[in-house]
């Protein structure tokens, strides 16, 4: 498949994930489209890796070239789970003070 | 064999130590101590100028030069903090702590009223100016003639605004120094350029020995420059309206500047730079003709004061031109002479002054005085010797000076002398004039003054008899040749400073005799004329038409206020309230203005919204992916919006 597929989709799908943060007031939403962009980028990792891979190897030359897009991928994840589970937490705790997971309720930092 | 030449440091040590002692300790010592230390530290330097002075005569051609440390060393560029010890600064040492000391003896009794605080401040600063002035003479390259010349400067201005309370002594200090300042720029103007020209040393030594490798351009403009600072420091035309302004300071002070120091300070320096002068005729001119007019223009003035100090101020100015005169012409041994011989008797003058002010309840007005002959008589007797003195007549001291200078200046133009001659006579008037209208006729003063006359303490009388001597017998240390042969005691003396100029021909006796008796028969009317109109019907009265001009100092004063002071006040005030306010200050505040308004208005995006802030971060992200990706050619994106 031509790599313009995979960066079309990775586009579209980090291009909902800015929109819901930007439009959505429901924290887990906004959450939810953080995750989407940051797999949207993953997604263009992965594609770009397997691209130079293939290159690589049409040209007899390291057939382990492109690998290091893939090892960032999982860097990303483990990232993203400790991002995960550091944000839910201060989602409950959000809840539990204000019974919401509206962000526009999270202005008291105003003047 | 020079043991005391080696010990010239103490010369300035003594005063400086005097200095410390009486200034951190004003308000601790008691009066008593405070002139004892004043005059003590003072005696004890005029102790070792005295070995030093008798060990001068022997020197030679060699002067003795004392290093007492490196005071300025860096590559190619060596300033010493030496002394230079020659027949000529020996000289200047004598008349310096000599006259210097009979003043602090005096002061001791003049001052006494004062509070003990401001006693040993007087004492501290007295000390400073004999220091300052010793450091200008004694100093062996010009860099430290330049210090104690910017000492002099200090310490006149510390003086002369000694009763600061009063505003208009401050303003008279403050003129004194502003006028000096102008000097001084020319002074180290004329210092850098002989810097520049000997390549990295002002030590009088070498500069004279380098001399002669200097062209007529650079040795005109150089001692044009150092005369400049000459005419600021020894108040000459123009720079010299600050010297009668001088009297604000108390007497004694007055006769130190006028006598042992400060004043003789360009005189000094001109006849220690007498090489560089006698390779310069041109400033030679311009040196004796500003004397000259100095000489006249101030005697003009003294004949219509009536404040006895004021015309004590212009008498100095006078005779000081005179001395420029004598430079002028070459006659350096004659210029020395005179400096001499006028710091005894303008000394005397002084101090008889302040000795009749101090009968008189500080009354300085010679119209409300008169008559004080018999209330007076040790005054009386000492001031009417030094009017005699400075008017030239013989065997007083004055004759002899002045004469040689008159000589000097008729062997080198007629008119020179005619003018000298009739600011000679000048001088017998105004001074016979001040003489009478002081000592003679009725007292016109109120009873209660004249109750209170008295002869001054004996503190104040003996250094008036000391000088009353020297102002008579002064003249003996410079017979001219035409009395008696190889008399001159003060020019063999000098002989090894001053380069004797080859072309000067003695006159012959016939001319000389004839010379000195003009200027005697003109002194002499002068005196009788001044004495039996002024004993009888003293000038009370204001003066009108010509006299007006001459009792307002020809208006010079005003005139320097409309062309100089007034036109710089004003752009002062312009660039004050135009530039200043609405410009600089315009621009400032703007900027603040500006910045303040820009906040209140960007503050507003800050509204709390989370929202916002993100729908922010991501225009400005796209804003700058974009700059990055197109940054070098934003056609495209300017394209895409079309």
């Amino acid at each position: 498949m031509p790599i313009q597929y995979y960066i079309t989709l990775s586009i579209v799908l980090f291009c909902i994930g800015i929109v819901g943060v930007l439009t959505r007031r429901n924290a887990i939403i906004i959450f939810m489209c953080i995750e989407l962009m940051l797999n949207a980028v993953n997604l263009l990792l992965v594609a770009f890796s397997k691209m130079h891979n293939a290159v690589a190897v049409g040209s007899n030359a390291n057939p382990t070239a492109g690998v290091d897009g893939q090892l960032f991928v999982f860097f990303i994840m483990v990232v993203a789970a400790a991002e995960v589970s550091v944000g839910l937490s201060i989602i409950v705790m959000m809840y539990r003070n204000t019974h919401s997971v509206d962000v526009n309720f999270l202005n008291r930092l105003k003047n | 064999m020079n043991q005391f030449s080696n010990l010239v440091y103490l010369v300035p040590l003594f005063p400086l130590i005097g200095f410390l002692i009486n200034g951190l300790g004003r308000n601790s010592l008691s009066k008593s101590l405070i002139s004892l230390i004043g005059c003590g530290v003072i005696l004890a330097s005029f102790a070792v100028s005295v070995g030093i002075f008798f060990e001068a005569r022997h020197f030679g051609n060699t002067p003795v030069i004392v290093n007492l440390f490196d005071f300025i060393k860096v590559p190619g560029f060596n300033i010493p903090f030496a002394f230079h010890v020659d027949q000529l600064s020996s000289l200047f040492l004598l008349i310096i702590t000599g006259v210097g000391f009979l003043i602090h003896v005096y002061s001791t009794a003049y001052m006494h009223e004062e509070a003990t605080q401001h006693y040993g401040r007087y004492f501290s600063y007295l000390n400073l100016f004999v220091f300052s002035m010793l450091l200008l003479v004694l100093g062996a390259n010009y860099l430290i003639m330049f210090i104690g010349w910017e000492g002099v400067g200090l310490c006149s201005y510390l003086l002369i605004g000694y009763w600061f309370k009063n505003n208009n002594y401050n303003y008279a200090a403050r003129k004194a120094f502003i006028m000096n300042r102008i000097g001084d720029v020319g002074f180290l103007l004329g210092i850098f350029w002989i810097l520049s020209k000997t390549g990295g040393t002002l030590t009088y030594t070498e500069v004279f020995a380098q001399a002669s490798t200097f062209s007529t351009f650079d040795v005109t403009a150089i001692t044009m420059l150092l005369f400049i600072g000459a005419m600021g420091k020894s108040a000459q035309i123009p720079l010299y309206t600050w010297l009668p302004d001088a009297m604000a300071g108390p007497t004694p002070v007055s006769a130190l500047i006028h006598a042992a120091t400060m004043v003789t300070a360009g005189i000094y320096m001109i006849v220690r730079s007498n090489v560089l002068y006698t390779m310069a005729p041109a400033t030679q001119i311009v040196v004796a003709i500003i004397g000259l007019a100095t000489a006249f223009f101030a005697a003009t003035i003294a004949t219509k004061q009536n404040d006895i100090k004021k015309v004590l101020a212009y008498s100095t100015v006078s005779q000081l031109g005179y001395m420029f005169l004598g430079l002028g012409v070459g006659a350096y041994t004659g210029a020395v002479f005179h400096v001499m011989t006028h710091a005894f008797f303008k000394a005397l003058l002084f101090l008889g002054a302040g000795s009749v002010i101090h009968a008189m309840q500080n009354q300085q007005d010679i119209r409300y005085m008169g008559g004080l002959k018999k209330h007076m008589p040790v005054t009386h007797i000492t001031f009417l010797l030094a009017c005699l003195a400075i008017s030239g007549i013989p065997p007083f001291s004055g004759f002899f000076s002045k004469d040689e200078i008159l000589a000097a200046a008729y062997e080198h133009n007629i008119i020179l002398w005619v003018i000298g001659v009739i600011t000679a006579g000048l001088t017998a008037f105004y001074m016979f004039r001040l003489y009478a209208m002081t000592f003679l006729g009725a007292f016109r003063g109120t009873h209660e003054q004249e109750h209170h006359l008295h002869e001054s303490p004996s503190a104040m009388t003996i250094p008036l008899i000391v000088l009353a001597i020297l102002s008579v017998v002064g003249g003996f240390a410079g017979i001219p040749e035409v009395f008696a042969s190889n008399a001159h005691g003060l020019e063999h003396f000098l002989s090894p400073v001053i380069a004797r100029n080859p072309e000067s021909h003695q006159l012959d006796h016939g001319t000389e005799y004839m010379l000195m008796g003009i200027s005697v028969a003109l002194a002499l009317i002068a005196i009788v004329y001044a004495w039996s109109r002024f004993s009888k019907k003293p000038e009370i009265e204001e003066a009108e038409g010509a006299g007006k001009l001459l009792a307002n100092k020809w208006y010079v004063d005003e005139l320097y206020d409309t062309v100089i002071s007034k036109p710089l006040l004003a752009s002062g005030n312009v660039l004050k309230n135009v530039v200043e306010k609405s410009g600089i200050d315009g621009i400032v505040n703007g900027v603040g203005r500006g910045i303040q308004y820009a906040g209140r208005q960007i503050r507003l995006m800050q509204s709390g919204q989370v929202g916002n802030y993100i729908l922010l971060m991501v225009l400005s992200m796209v804003l700058m992916i974009l700059l990055v990706f197109y940054g070098n050619n934003l056609t495209p994106i300017f394209n895409m919006f079309k």
